[in-house]
């Protein structure tokens, strides 16, 4: 009885090690792509990935982290394609070898949120202005704070808009370290403005009493790229598989697949590949 | 409050099979590393507590301090190990479920060798004079108080599970949360609650609640069993 017990659990957990062993079962094909949270977290990924897999059979596992992270990720080797939307940071990392060309993919656009009472009376204004406004009423404003896409974009914002962040920081500017989603939750619950891209803001639930104040400025335009992460500096990147990604991706299909992404009726990406 | 209480109610009868398998996929993680934890922290914790050597109680100090490791930071020196950049590297095991395995393991050990030690040297206290008149070498003495103290070591693995399975913060980090891949019971609820879905997280946190009662109950009945027959 002893016995029948022990083999039992020997074997019981020798079945369980053999389950999470790389490479203990055939797994077809797969790519590790970085990607950013507003991709995931906007569920465009869910709707666009079972498409490439089924023609191409090549599993597409996607980490999401903020664009800063995503791209050290992959600079660490950690991941065969980035797919990510702060153009500057892309850019540095061509240069600095990581990869060897950026290409457009998507983009969507930032939309400035707060509450319908709207304290600091940014309604329906530019964004220069109303980032002046929320300063000068020292209304609450979360940010971001993570180094990701929407942080840089919001801190070029402030740049853009004349007003001198550091100087003016105090109690009413939360720096909030996380991800788009929890960022809204805490805008949601303090009634703060918050700079969001379009595509996290319509798959978000827990709006409470925020909505879209100011949108539709060129300013406020959010492009997606992505590249293939050099093998020149990680031979183990699949080069292979990550560029059928990457050209599916521009292909006339996978920019389809993009665009007919929606939420409510509403498109939240809209393709921008060059035609080629 | 009471509103998405009830949606979260609702929301139970709806979960789907992907919620099966993610669950699957944490009940599988967890147990590996308890099993390793258990593998190598009773042997090392039943040593500590018959050993008599210098610095004894500082080594004892510092393994009750490790059951506090905190996660994040154990997922972190794992990712940089596990990293291709990393020593560790060439596996290639970095956002696969085996990453989340020593992420858990690495965070089990310390408590069960803890657990042990406390378990075993209470039990020597008590037997101690016996066993020492039998002059036996300290890893006998220490094979004897393990198989003595089978019945109460149960805790020690059952406290280790519930460290493994309810933390986020190594699991996220080496695992990537990768839909379909590494995503776990935890880094799903966190995800959910990023995207604002809170009844749908707090589905998902019932259902692991459920997981983790399931286990101690079916480890409480298999307790029951063997101590009528071995006891």
């Amino acid at each position: 009885m002893d016995f029948v017990r022990r083999s039992f659990l020997t074997l019981g957990l020798l079945a369980a090690f053999a389950t999470v062993l790389p490479g203990a079962h055939a797994e077809p094909a797969s790519i590790v792509v970085a990607s950013t949270t507003s991709t995931e977290q906007s569920g465009l990924f869910k709707h666009i990935l079972p498409l490439f897999q089924k023609k191409t059979g090549i599993e597409v596992k996607v980490v999401a982290l903020g664009t800063g992270q995503a791209l050290d990720a992959a600079r660490r080797g950690d991941a065969d394609v980035v797919l990510v939307h702060d153009r500057p940071a892309e850019d540095k990392f061509v240069t600095e070898g990581f990869a060897k060309g950026r290409q457009d993919v998507m983009y969507n656009d930032f939309v400035l949120i707060g509450p319908k009472d709207d304290p600091a009376g940014i309604r329906g204004g530019k964004v220069d202005e109303a980032f002046r406004k929320i300063a000068a009423a020292k209304a609450p404003f979360v940010s971001r704070g993570d180094r990701s896409g929407t942080h840089s974009a919001e801190l070029r914002s402030w740049k853009e808009a004349g007003v001198d962040l550091a100087a003016a920081k105090g109690e009413w500017y939360r720096d909030v370290g996380q991800g788009m989603g929890p960022a809204l939750n805490t805008a949601s619950s303090l009634g703060a403005y918050i700079l969001a891209d379009r595509g996290t803001w319509l798959s978000f639930k827990n709006r409470g009493d925020l909505t879209i104040l100011v949108e539709g400025d060129p300013r406020l335009f959010n492009p997606y790229g992505v590249m293939l992460v050099n093998p020149d500096k990680h031979p183990t990147v699949k080069v292979k598989e990550g560029q059928a990604f990457i050209d599916w991706l521009v292909s006339p299909e996978g920019q389809q697949a993009i665009a007919d992404y929606k939420i409510g009726g509403e498109q939240l990406f809209f393709p921008s590949a060059k035609k080629g | 409050m009471s509103q998405t209480f009830q949606e979260t109610l609702c929301r139970l009868w709806t979960l789907d099979r992907d919620v099966l398998a993610i669950a699957w996929l944490s009940l599988r993680v967890s147990l590996m590393a308890v099993g390793i934890g258990l593998l190598l922290g009773i042997p090392l914790g039943a040593l500590i507590a018959v050993a008599r050597f210098p610095g004894r109680g500082a080594v004892v100090g510092l393994l009750n301090t490790f059951m506090g490791l905190p996660p994040v930071i154990v997922g972190l020196v794992l990712y940089l190990a596990l990293s291709r950049s990393g020593p560790l590297g060439p596996f290639g095991l970095l956002f696969t479920p085996g990453a989340m395995v020593a992420a858990q393991a690495v965070l089990a050990t310390p408590l069960v060798a803890a657990l042990t030690r406390q378990v075993v040297a209470d039990a020597e206290a008590h037997l101690g004079e016996q066993l020492r008149s039998l002059r036996l070498p300290a890893l006998r003495r220490a094979g004897v108080l393990i198989y003595d103290t089978r019945f109460s070591l149960v805790t020690a693995a059952l406290a280790a599970f519930g460290r493994a399975i309810s933390e986020i913060g190594a699991v996220l980090v080496v695992g990537g949360n990768i839909d379909g891949h590494t995503r776990t019971m935890t880094t799903a609820i966190s995800l959910e609650t990023q995207k604002g879905d809170l009844s749908l997280a707090l589905a998902l946190g019932l259902v692991l609640m459920g997981l983790v009662l399931s286990v101690n109950a079916a480890v409480a009945v298999l307790r029951g069993h063997a101590a009528r027959a071995y006891g």
